[in-house]
């Protein structure tokens, strides 16, 4: 906007769009749920993973405000910065600049979080300074003097302490405010040689960018080599014309890739110790640097944590289970309910074993990703998380990841559900998607009941040493190949797919605050809101694909089936007849009836149910998969079960109870134990013996057999080339695996 | 002198680095010659460190720290 009149927009504030921007760790979305309260969409920049928040405020006068994700720097070095950057730019297509922007600071560490400031200066928007926390500059001894400061910097500066809610007043009168806060010129110099250049670079930028953002995006693209890169072919000679004057620069050896940072710190160190004073001597320990001594102490500090991650793993392991229990009794009950209520057929069973079931499989996880998101919350609010990530971070260097891969990886073994969404907690986005490749390696809740049943079913009891039981040692390698091959695999992915990125490692270390549970509450509603309306969508449709391809083609019943249930019917009739005529009342003799005959037709039914399934596109799908798993020792049945166990892992029982037509059962019955171990093939040997039970159990480990993780997965990259990826090779390696397996071991004579 | 020769505790000042494209993210952390530095601690394994600078803490690894020239204060 050249027009000096259209910025003010004379009569009112309406329809203002305001960016807020600052560091991590500043409060930023504190200052961002107080200012619009309930009123937020969450959504995605195009093409993007970087998650975009924009809210409205209070009042008629429409001033939306867009929650930028928090950022040290415009100079991109991350997806997040760089939205950041494009956003205040206007450089987001079908979005122009905002109005006006407002740094959020943290008053206790001016010095770095006024660089970022005067970046925001220099992209041309009128700006405001939210001086946040200045409580704990006070309690760190610093006193700002902020008209001192207002009048360097050349903007508004607004103290406040956002966690009291004190401060946000002036804010949002701030930004009502008819007239815009005037724009503040630049008042950093950079070293003279790049002084010199700059004034061609901007003139080439000519028509591509507005005036007032020219000096900022040709210092970027001088210094900044993803920047540069996307002007290849909007502007190639302004492209051309930075790498002639970076060849320049070079041959005079000016360090000019650094003159942005220490022209913009040259201006700040003393405007910094202009306005500060401090109360307390510098080096004197803080209550934060105490508590340090104890959380990152040598010994006590890895044990705490481990302590931390034994509670937060037991959470969401067993504290959630009775909810869950309940939601799925709920689904269960909802489901009988809907079936007393409506006529049998095929649109009730659509109702209930597609849409009640496909709506239990998204809440089910709800408790774990309530309970994980209430203790990241905690971790992070606190500061904890920055110690975390600092204590594992060696142990994680060694397979290219960093300590704050730590706390995901631990949550999948719950569920890698919330753990692929702790994931967020990255900041490194390489790091963070290698997490995320690798979470669902970790042997999840959902695999103990196929661990279970397949142990105690084929595998001996008895003991090693004497000492540890041979079931439990099985458990045991089954949860440590899962892991083992995670970092396995985080290694191969780092070395081999993200080969030749640059790593290094910076991190924060924020002072310890007391928690704001109004905050963690906020987040673990926000994440939980994410989870069921993006994921719950695909886990939800996928739900019901798979109760198509169990249900149909619908087969006419087995002949002796069809028989048998005739036969039965019949006796049933006239074993009623028969008491009725003795002198029983109509009632008394239907349910005696029912009662005789109950075993029969439960018998039937089953049997029914595992000629359907049979006959289903699952069975097609078995009996089609079979040639290829015939190698892994895997006959059609166990093929039918792991396609329909993609609904989530433990469905292979009840799928594999419904194909050995025992009914509904769970792992632990006896039943389809025996069934299993007395199934054969035509020519009398068994399906299933020790060697298949471990070559299941191995793919089973290995393989991404769950929709849900997949659909996360997708969310939380939004692409659908990294599930992919993860499907694959997971997949891959479960097949390599049993196939190794199963034929080392029929090479072995163990068959 | 590396940072790296400096024990916990002490202070010193940043003289330069010793590559001559140290990672912009760091100076951007304030990392700058000129800055004052002071090592707090090594994490429990050895890596990464904990510095204060510019009243703040930082953490970065000793494999960035052996490159940041430092003199003893």
């Amino acid at each position: 906007m050249e027009n000096p009149a259209a910025d003010s927009r004379p009569g009112s504030a309406a329809n203002r769009r305001v960016a807020l921007i600052g560091n991590p760790n500043v409060g930023k979305t504190t200052v961002f749920n107080i200012l619009t309260g309930m009123r937020q969409k969450v959504g995605n920049y195009p093409g993007v993973t970087v998650e975009k928040k924009v809210g409205r405020l209070a009042g008629k006068d429409a001033i939306d405000i867009i929650d930028l994700p928090g950022s040290y720097s415009l100079s991109p070095k991350s997806l997040d910065e760089r939205i950041a950057y494009d956003v205040l730019m206007g450089h987001v297509e079908g979005e122009d600049a905002p109005d006006l922007a407002v740094c959020v600071v943290d008053a206790s560490n001016l010095e770095r979080n006024l660089y970022l400031v005067t970046q925001v200066i220099d992209v041309g928007l009128p700006v405001i300074v939210a001086l946040n926390m200045t409580d704990a500059a006070e309690e760190a001894g610093l006193q700002i003097d902020v008209p001192g400061l207002q009048e360097a910097l050349g903007v508004p500066v607004i103290p406040m302490v956002a966690s009291q809610n004190e401060g946000l007043g002036k804010l949002k009168y701030q930004m009502r405010k008819e007239e815009l806060p005037p724009r503040a010129t630049r008042q950093w110099s950079i070293m003279p040689v790049v002084d010199v250049v700059l004034p061609e670079l901007m003139e080439a930028l000519e028509g591509k960018v507005e005036k007032k953002g020219r000096f900022i995006e040709a210092l970027q693209c001088l210094t900044n080599d993803t920047m540069l890169e996307s002007w290849e072919n909007r502007a190639p000679v302004f492209h051309a014309h930075v790498l002639e004057t970076r060849e320049m620069l070079e041959e005079q050896k000016a360090p000019f890739r650094q003159a942005e940072i220490m022209g913009r710190y040259g201006w700040l160190s003393p405007l910094v110790a202009r306005v500060t004073t401090r109360k307390i001597d510098p080096s004197q320990r803080t209550l934060s640097d105490k508590i340090d001594a104890v959380l990152t102490h040598r010994i006590a500090g890895p044990l705490l944590f481990g302590l931390l991650l034994l509670l937060i793993f037991e959470a969401v392991f067993s504290w959630a289970e009775p909810a869950m229990d309940l939601i799925e009794l709920g689904v269960v009950n909802l489901g009988s309910g809907v079936r007393t209520v409506f006529p049998e057929g095929l649109v009730t069973d659509l109702v209930v074993d597609g849409m009640i079931t496909g709506v239990g499989n998204v809440a089910v996880f709800l408790p774990q990703i309530l309970l994980l998101f209430f203790f990241l919350g905690l971790m992070e609010d606190t500061g904890y998380m920055a110690r975390s990530a600092f204590i594992m971070d060696r142990l994680m260097s060694r397979v290219g990841l960093s300590g704050g891969s730590v706390v995901p990886l631990l949550s999948s073994f719950a569920c890698a559900i919330p753990g692929i969404m702790a994931a967020r907690t990255l900041a490194n986005p390489r790091d963070r998607l290698i997490t995320i490749l690798v979470a669902p390696l970790m042997s999840c809740s959902a695999r103990l009941p196929v661990y279970t049943l397949f142990i105690a079913a084929f595998l001996p009891t008895g003991t090693i040493l004497g000492l540890f039981s041979f079931q439990g040692v099985a458990m045991f390698s089954m949860y440590l190949l899962g892991t083992v091959m995670a970092f396995v695999a985080a290694f191969v992915l780092r070395r081999i797919v993200f080969k030749g990125e640059s790593s290094f490692f910076a991190m924060e270390l924020p002072p310890y605050r007391m928690p704001r549970f109004r905050q963690i509450f906020w987040r673990m509603i926000d994440r939980s809101k994410a989870f069921v309306v993006r994921a719950g969508k695909i886990i939800f449709g996928m739900s019901i694909i798979l109760w198509i391809l169990a249900r149909f083609p619908v087969s006419d019943a087995d002949p002796g089936l069809a028989a048998q249930r005739a036969d039965a019917d019949q006796r049933a009739e006239s074993s009623r007849v028969e008491m009725v005529a003795s002198g029983m009342s109509e009632e008394d003799a239907l349910s005696a009836v029912e009662t005789e005959m109950a075993d029969e037709y439960y018998t039937l039914d089953a049997a029914e149910a595992g000629y359907q399934i049979e006959h289903s596109f699952i069975g097609m799908l078995g009996h089609g998969l079979e040639p290829i798993m015939r190698p892994l020792g895997f006959d059609w049945k166990i093929s039918a079960g792991i396609v329909s166990a993609f609904a989530a892992r433990e469905v292979i029982i009840s799928a594999l109870a419904t194909i050995y037509s025992v009914g509904d059962v769970d792992e632990d019955s006896p039943l389809l134990r025996d069934k299993l171990k007395a199934d054969t093939y035509e020519d009398g040997s068994p399906v299933y013996t020790p060697l298949v039970a471990v070559s299941l159990l191995v793919f089973f480990v290995l393989a991404l057999q769950c929709m849900s993780t997949l659909a996360i997965a997708r969310r939380e990259t939004n692409t659908w080339k990294w599930p992919a990826v993860m499907w694959l090779y997971m997949t891959g390696l479960a097949y390599l695996f049993s196939l190794v397996i199963y034929q080392g071991g029929m090479a072995l004579g163990w068959g | 002198m590396t940072l790296l020769d400096m024990k916990p505790g002490q202070r010193s000042r940043i003289t330069g680095w010793s590559t001559p494209e140290p990672p912009s993210r760091l100076l951007e952390f304030g990392l700058l010659p000129g800055t004052e530095v002071e090592i707090v601690r090594y994490a429990p394994l050895g890596d990464p460190i904990d510095l204060k600078v510019r009243g703040y803490h930082l953490s970065i690894r000793k494999s960035e720290a052996g490159h940041v020239l430092v003199e003893k204060l």
